[in-house]
């Protein structure tokens, strides 16, 4: 009787008795992915709906991107007549719509579906459906928006929608509720993937992840979820009081009848500046990582920066109100909100010294993943110092919608979320594709983003402050502008030619780059414990962690757990401070569901723009489809 | 990367109840988000009658006895609630159903109740802002409890098939647990519907 037959006979067929290949051979079956048409779209693998999730946000940049360079074309000289100002009005919609709820927040979630389960020692994300399911909402979304675009409908009303512009009465056309409806689709979709993150987090990590062995990345995920918790209803509540005004009538945001526009933009803004550190707090999350392998040493100061990104957190809820300093304030509430947005800075600051004090003590090695931080630090810190400026009311109230606070928010944006993101490109490439980037143009990648982007967007500070405002689409010669934003757009050209170079980069590499080992930059978080790529199961048997970077503390081998099932799909269920493992819980099998769902949420979604009886019509599908997917199919997960 | 084996996992449980499996904690959390979606409705309340020199505007306040019957009713509903909890915790089928199916006949009568409620608000939603955020608060909390009715009878469904099988009374544990949100979700929503007005008027 073989060791497996024993193993058989007592129950389950268990990992514990097979040798490497028997076993690795078993769970591929197990957890592959079908292949055809099929199994592509009834995955549930959280790392090819991360590649999904990243390559869809990145589409959605570059055509983000190609909207900016139309603007920064209409502008490089004065009077121009290149683009009217409709579709003026339009581009400038689309592009920050887009960039904020197509691009920047999915980008960041698409790396925390593909890298939380990987860095905690987990085989699959939580509600790995559900997962499924929140691609498919949020690439309705993207497609919605955009169709509507292309088919003359694109919203035209800034991308925090004011009312009264947005009301009825002023905008008769469809085009604020393709922005509305475009919401719902992507905070659903947002919603979702928070949930599957905060739970993955907190149940899922493998055995001996106590808190304080938590990736900083992970760490700033589970925070950044907790701010798409609450901070995202706002934004829903909002939106869906605007469709609601425009399709039945209500008169929330309609002044004559007891409605009021300012509480648009509280809803707004409640929402919209949590939305700045859900896009920001993922960006250090990567930096740390990226800095702790860089320069050969654990961060300084693991302690202090975990609970900075919690403190960033709580803050970033008491802010909102800077956006509206030149509505007209009480004075009081004016200084509470200017001494808030003052001390946020305090925990960035920490973050900050943390990091040159990780570079300082370590060794750096300078590749080009550690280029893009040390750009980010240098962008991210004038970012934040206009930020503590305008922060000032006086200061605002001269410089509100201006051009100065389009340079602001680029460098805040830019510097603190897509300067980390690029650079964790080239930090996880080898690890999602199994090929390295190429260094060189890595190199080159990046001066030309870092000059690009400088050019651009530095020009804007003095245009601002010569008082050339936001969302103009030409201006006079005689005002004296047409010298800086030729500049602007010359850098804009370059840095979107950085981008085109990544693109290029990416794409050799996959065909062409140097075959990645498992853990190709030496770093110690457990997503380098596996292969490159990854196999489906991630992990053979999954790591018991014994310190803060596993593969820095375990070099020669690496302590696993055992005894999981090798019949069905497994994941280790652990208690959330301790990480004491409780239960071998069942983990779901491909399903069609979260696809038939999303469709039909999505058809939902469509008609209640034009009709509130898609609400009665609507319902029915949607429920039909729950059903269907949470019935059980008496497949092997539902068996106990 | 070698490995070494350091921990036995094969004597754990397939499934458990409460806080120890994830759909609780995916239920905590949609009850987080769905709380808060309560709390700003709440707030956009506060700050309209804030703002507004008048409040209520025009309507009249809405016709007490359907929110009073629907408010007892929930209230009440949480003893079944509890003792179908229980239940499951003992893992006892033949409770179980019951339990269900008295829970799906006593949310079928909440829905009833609450077709009434809406029926004698008095005001459209399209009246002004008071009769808009009264709409819309009142719609909030109608979804939930339609989603968990349905939830609730597919569930009694479930528990009357050869799909009975031991970790769907986990899942009993967590649709419970929902209701109660559902139910203690609405006293607030209650005064500021039925006796806010009232005070303020």
């Amino acid at each position: 009787m073989t060791d497996a037959a024993v193993a058989t006979s007592a129950g389950r067929l268990r990992d514990t008795a097979l040798g490497q290949q028997e076993l690795a051979a078993r769970l591929d079956r197990l957890w592959g992915t079908p292949r055809g048409i099929l199994g592509w779209l009834t995955t549930v693998d959280h790392k090819v709906i991360g590649r999904r999730y990243i390559a869809t946000a990145f589409f959605f940049l570059c055509i983000g991107g190609l909207s900016a360079i139309a603007m920064r074309l209409q502008l490089a000289k004065p009077e121009s007549r290149l683009i009217d100002a409709d579709l003026y009005n339009q581009l400038f919609t689309m592009h920050g719509s887009n960039m904020m709820f197509l691009f920047a927040v999915p980008v960041m979630e698409a790396f925390a579906v593909y890298f939380v389960p990987l860095m905690v020692g987990t085989r699959n994300i939580a509600f790995p459906r559900l997962n499924a399911f929140s691609y498919w909402v949020y690439l309705s979304g993207g497609i919605f928006l955009w169709t509507s675009f292309f088919l003359g409908e694109g919203p035209d009303v800034g991308w925090f929608a004011y009312a009264p512009l947005t009301e009825q009465q002023y905008s008769p056309t469809h085009r604020p509720d393709v922005w509305a409806q475009m919401i719902t689709f992507t905070e659903v979709s947002a919603l979702a993937v928070s949930v599957e993150i905060i739970v993955t987090v907190f149940k899922q990590r493998a055995p001996g992840m106590t808190l304080d062995r938590i990736p900083v990345f992970v760490w700033s995920m589970l925070v950044t979820s907790f701010l798409v918790f609450f901070a995202m209803p706002a934004i829903m509540l909002a939106s869906t009081s605007l469709i609601l005004d425009r399709l039945v009538g209500t008169q929330f945001f309609v002044s004559g009848t007891g409605g009021d526009v300012l509480l648009w933009q509280h809803l707004f803004w409640f929402f919209g500046h949590p939305e700045v550190y859900i896009i920001f707090l993922p960006g250090t999350g990567m930096v740390s990582m990226i800095v702790a392998a860089f320069a050969r040493r654990p961060i300084v100061g693991y302690l202090p920066v975990v609970l900075s990104l919690i403190a960033t957190g709580f803050l970033s809820f008491g802010l909102w109100v800077h956006h509206m300093f030149a509505t007209g304030l009480p004075q009081m509430g004016a200084s509470f909100f200017t001494a808030s947005s003052m001390l946020i800075a305090v925990p960035s600051g920490i973050q900050i010294f943390c990091w040159l004090a990780t570079l300082w003590d370590g060794k750096p090695v300078i590749r080009t993943p550690l280029l893009f931080v040390l750009g980010f630090v240098v962008i991210f810190v004038i970012g934040g110092m206009t930020g503590v400026m305008v922060a000032s009311v006086p200061l605002d109230t001269q410089v509100h919608d201006t051009y100065f606070v389009v340079a602001h928010f680029h460098y805040v944006l830019i510097g603190g979320a897509v300067f980390p993101l690029i650079g964790a490109v080239y930090y996880w490439f080898p690890k999602i594709c199994g090929r390295m980037m190429d260094e060189r143009l890595g190199r080159w990648n990046f001066w030309l983003a870092f000059v690009g982007f400088n050019l651009a967007f530095f020009p804007m500070h003095i245009l601002g402050l010569q008082g050339m405002p936001r969302r103009v689409y030409t201006y006079q010669p005689e005002m004296g502008w047409g010298g800086l934003n030729l500049t602007a757009t010359v850098g804009a050209l370059i840095l979107f030619a950085s981008f085109v170079l990544l693109l290029w980069n990416a794409v050799r590499s996959t065909r062409h780059g140097v075959a990645a080992p498992d853990n190709p930059w030496d770093a110690g978080t457990l997503e380098w414990a596996t292969s490159s790529p990854p196999p489906p199961y991630n992990f053979a048997r999954i790591p018991v962690v014994t310190h803060r970077e596993p593969l820095w503390a375990e070099r020669d081998e690496l302590p696993v757990a055992h005894g999981l099932s090798v019949e069905r799909r497994e994941v280790l269920v652990s208690t959330i401070t301790e990480a004491r493992p409780e239960i071998r819980q069942a983990s779901p099998e491909p399903s069609i569901w979260p696809l038939l769902t999303a469709i039909v949420v999505g058809i939902f979604f469509l008609g209640s723009i034009f009709t509130p009886w898609a609400v009665v019509w609507g319902t029915p599908p949607i429920a039909v489809a729950l059903v269907g997917w949470f019935w059980p199919k008496g497949s092997r997960e539902d068996e106990t | 990367m070698r490995e070494r084996l350091a921990q036995d996992v094969s004597g754990l449980p397939t499934w458990a109840f409460e806080s120890k499996s994830t759909p609780w904690w995916g239920t905590l959390g949609f009850m987080a988000i769905e709380g808060m979606g309560f709390a700003l409705a709440v707030g956009m309340w506060l700050y309209l009658a804030a703002v507004n020199p008048q409040w209520p505007l025009g309507p009249p306040p809405a016709t007490l006895w359907p929110g009073i019957t629907l408010t007892a009713l929930l209230v009440l509903s949480l003893v079944p609630n509890w003792w179908c909890n229980r239940m499951a915790l003992r893992q006892d089928l033949r409770s179980v159903q019951i339990g269900l199916v008295v829970m799906s006949i006593i949310g079928l009568v909440a829905v009833a109740l609450r077709g009434f409620e809406i029926a004698y608000l008095n005001f459209r939603w399209d009246v002004d802002a008071y009769g808009s955020i009264v709409w819309l608060i009142i719609g909030l909390h109608t979804t939930h409890i339609v989603t968990d009715v349905g939830d609730t009878i597919v569930l009694a469904v479930l528990m009357f098939t050869r799909h009975a099988r031991p970790r769907r009374f986990s899942d009993v544990t967590d649709n419970v647990f929902y209701w109660v949100f559902v139910v203690v979700t609405w006293p607030p929503l209650y005064l500021l519907i039925y006796w806010a007005p009232r005070w303020m008027g």
